[in-house]
């Protein structure tokens, strides 16, 4: 009964509080190895939910298990910059010295290796995750000598501390990490001014929403304040998205390793401003490893009274919890994350209403990206016009890249908006000739060499911080055929546009790829774009084709050298798809066999 | 003036069940429209066995052994526009539901293993009967299709709105109510 005593111990915790589950799932999970069917019918009962709607969360998110794990699950990330370091063959390795197919448990249930989307270690990989703890800068040796602790059943926490090193690889600092501010100081400069006069300065200095999508963050807390409230219990929350899921994006992580009180302060300056008692950060599942790190950072801010109840003595009680997702990238569209912190599957709500008026538990949530939050302490600190004369005119102030990638120094570089793609590629030591950079990850866009004098701000290329960069050797189309898959992995199935028309790209991409293409599959991938564009719920649906089209726009021999035909070819070869017919029958009469081609 | 020339129509039903040629059927009186727009060349309607040159070709079905390559390509290359009537012929529908098993386990088990088989009963190899592929597929990835009717089966009304709009010129356009699938 120790299995029930830790269930319990785990939702007495959260207060068998249902809309927690989240967290709920995750520590039983860390404490059981896997949700087992009795595991979730008691948590089920414990928070007085249906029992399906568990089983619905659980199931949802790909760290959840729902079958047993093994002791060991590896999970190699499988974003196309850790195919480029060789993940691919190391994975086999490992598979090879472990007896192993990928995505299989071992006979004996003690490991299992697969793939997952991006961990977020672009500048370090290839990466991996070992029972949800990074790993980066894999090779053959780190290979063979996991595989021997693994076969040794040596515990994860014994492993070489080393393997598990993070570097923030910090290559170029402006106003944002050259910050030079203590901890509270922005926050009793915000105070001086009161929330109006904070509200007031936000949108004097410009600041826009960095996960991409750039809304006026003054506009945003205005919203978010002005709003009454709902039911019974009205609140105000505020909620910081850092679940950094966008392939190649790794700036949040630095942020938060090595600025984690800016970003607090920045959650506790939002919460001061729209009137908010509690923030929740949602912290990607991969980030796990952080945890420790930054609860002690929040116990540290509360010793220091810049947290908890009368906050620098001023009438505001404000606190952070933290909350981790479960391996889903869909969980980055706010209501998606939304959705997740209250113990749901993540699926984009219908808007409006919005988030700033209907959003954590129905209340009004403010919903910011990490960066916009600790960006936000220095507007706080030197003004709103300070920090508009950063950058340029519809884009004020810096911005921090994530710079991976076929380049001599990957790691963060933090410009001025405005700043060319091609200072970015000359500081970051671009080698040999660059044939092509994907800003902001799949959903944003992929230049070609014509294209390295555009620039890095809401007027010409917005970005959420994903600079990828691919010389002369790498194959377009293998970028383009990893960003299908990585889209059809994650799309969250609820609408059929996406559901289904990922898949179907992901198919034709690999129709390509296995020499089987046509004329006619170019023309379906452009009939999916523009379908999937129009008629999907959300932006991952949205954007999921960007990349197929600007790389058929913008490198089109990296599809036609494949094609084996202009006008039609079948998905297989036919003829062997008869083999087994063949086999069994003894025949090979010409009624056996079909031709290829006509 | 001259009597306007009818539509040409070839139809039929590869691994199917024939219920989207009964669902074409439920279009009742309305038949009696059609054929003044349209003839039949081969079709189960008309029992035609081979087909020739064709406005129009309507295939149920997905494509599961080899004599359905063989009328599917004759389809296409007689068929100015080649339709794709149903789950099975969109997708592969129910008898892609093989897919997942073994062709080899699946005749060994029919023909081989299973109780209640006669004596001496093999897996036949007469060179009459199409070998079955591995896998059954959708039409779209044997022969190019140019229009995908989804349904189990597709309603009547969504195959005589198909048809009329075709027949007027019209680019086929189900919408809403019609159009309920995935």
């Amino acid at each position: 009964m120790k299995e029930d005593d830790a269930i319990l111990a785990v939702l007495a915790r959260h207060g068998n509080d249902g809309s927690r589950l989240m967290q709920i799932l995750r520590e039983t999970q860390e404490a059981l190895g896997w949700l087992a069917p009795e595991t979730i019918t008691a948590i089920a009962r414990g928070v007085n939910w249906p029992r399906a709607k568990v089983e619905g969360t659980a199931a949802f998110y790909s760290f959840f298990h729902t079958r047993p794990r093994g002791k060991y699950c590896v999970l190699w990330s499988d974003n196309i910059t850790d195919r480029m370091l060789g993940n691919r063959d190391l994975m086999q390795a490992m598979c090879a010295k472990l007896w192993l197919e990928p995505g299989r448990l071992s006979e004996d249930g003690l490991v299992s290796v697969n793939t997952t989307s991006c961990t977020g270690m672009c500048d370090q990989g290839p990466a991996l995750l070992v029972n949800y703890r990074a790993v980066t800068r894999m090779d053959m040796a780190r290979v063979e000598q996991m595989a021997e602790l693994i076969r040794n059943q040596v515990p994860v926490e014994q492993w070489p501390a080393e393997w598990f090193r993070v570097e923030d690889n910090i290559r170029r600092k402006d106003a944002l990490l050259d910050h030079g501010l203590v901890p509270g100081e922005a926050l009793a400069a915000a105070m001086e001014r009161g929330p109006a006069g904070l509200i007031d300065e936000i949108k004097a200095s410009g600041l826009r929403g960095r996960g991409g999508a750039g809304f006026s963050t003054g506009m945003k807390w205005e919203f978010c304040r002005n709003a009454p409230g709902n039911g019974d219990q009205p609140a105000h929350y505020v909620v910081c998205n850092a679940d950094e899921g966008e392939p190649g994006t790794f700036k949040d992580r630095v942020l938060l390793t090595s600025h984690a009180d800016l970003v607090f302060e920045g959650m506790t300056l939002a919460g001061y401003a729209i009137g908010a008692q509690k923030g929740l950060m949602y912290l990607r599942g991969e980030y796990r490893y952080m945890k420790d790190a930054l609860e002690a950072v929040l116990a540290r801010r509360r010793d220091d009274r810049l947290l908890g109840k009368r906050i620098l003595d001023k009438d505001f009680d404000f606190d952070i919890e933290i909350h981790f997702g479960a391996g889903a990238y869909v969980c980055g569209e706010e209501s998606a994350l939304i959705e997740s912190l209250e113990g749901k599957p993540g699926r984009p709500r219908i808007r409006p209403p919005f988030p700033v008026t209907h959003g954590y538990l129905n209340q009004p949530t403010t919903v910011n990206n990490v960066e916009t939050l600790a960006a936000a302490c220095l507007v706080a600190r030197h003004g709103g016009a300070w920090y508009a004369r950063l950058g340029t005119a519809k884009s004020a102030g810096t911005k921090l890249l994530s710079v991976s990638g076929d380049v001599e120094r990957p790691g963060i570089y933090e410009y001025p908006f405005g700043v060319t793609v091609r200072q970015v590629l000359d500081d970051a030591g671009a080698t040999g000739c660059v044939q092509g950079v994907q800003v902001s990850g799949p959903s944003g866009v992929t230049l070609s060499a014509d294209e390295l004098d555009r620039r890095i701000c809401f007027e010409d290329i917005p970005t959420a911080g994903a600079f990828m960069v691919f010389d002369c050797t790498r194959d377009m189309f293998e970028v383009a055929r990893n960003f299908a898959h990585f889209f059809a992995h994650e799309s969250c199935g609820f609408c059929t546009p996406c559901r289904v028309g990922t898949q179907v790209v992901a198919r034709l991409m690999d129709k390509l790829a296995t020499g089987h293409g046509s004329q006619y599959d170019i023309d379906e991938m452009f009939k999916m774009h523009r379908l999937m564009q129009g008629a999907s719920h959300c932006g991952l649906g949205n954007s999921a084709c960007n990349p197929l089209f600007d790389t058929l726009n913008k490198f089109r021999p990296a599809y036609e050298r494949r094609l084996k035909s202009l006008e039609y070819e079948p998905a297989f070869d036919l003829d062997a798809a008869l083999s087994q017919a063949r086999q069994m029958t003894g025949r090979d009469d010409a009624g056996a066999h079909l031709e290829n081609a006509e | 003036m001259s009597e306007k020339t009818k539509l040409r129509v070839a139809t039929t039903s590869l691994a199917g069940c024939f219920g989207c040629h009964m669902s074409f059927l439920d279009i009742d009186e309305r038949l009696l429209d059609l054929l003044e727009l349209v003839e039949f060349d081969r079709s189960p309607i008309t029992d035609i066995k081979h087909c020739g040159p064709c406005d129009l070709g309507i295939i149920e079905g997905g494509v599961c052994n080899a004599e359905n390559v063989h009328v599917l390509r004759e389809f296409r290359k007689n068929c100015k526009i080649l339709v794709a009537m149903g789950a099975c012929a969109v997708n592969g529908g129910l008898p892609a539901q093989r897919n997942h098993l073994d062709l080899r386990d699946i005749l060994e088990a029919v023909y081989e293993t299973e109780g209640g088989l006669a004596r001496g009963v093999h897996i036949p190899n007469d060179p009459e009967l199409p070998l079955p592929l591995n896998k059954v597929h959708p039409i779209h990835e044997v022969v190019k299709v140019d229009y995908f009717l989804p349904g189990c089966p597709p309603p009547a009304d969504a195959i005589w709105k198909f048809l009329t709009d075709l027949l007027a010129g019209r680019t086929p356009h189900l919408g809403h109510g019609l159009l309920h699938y995935d």
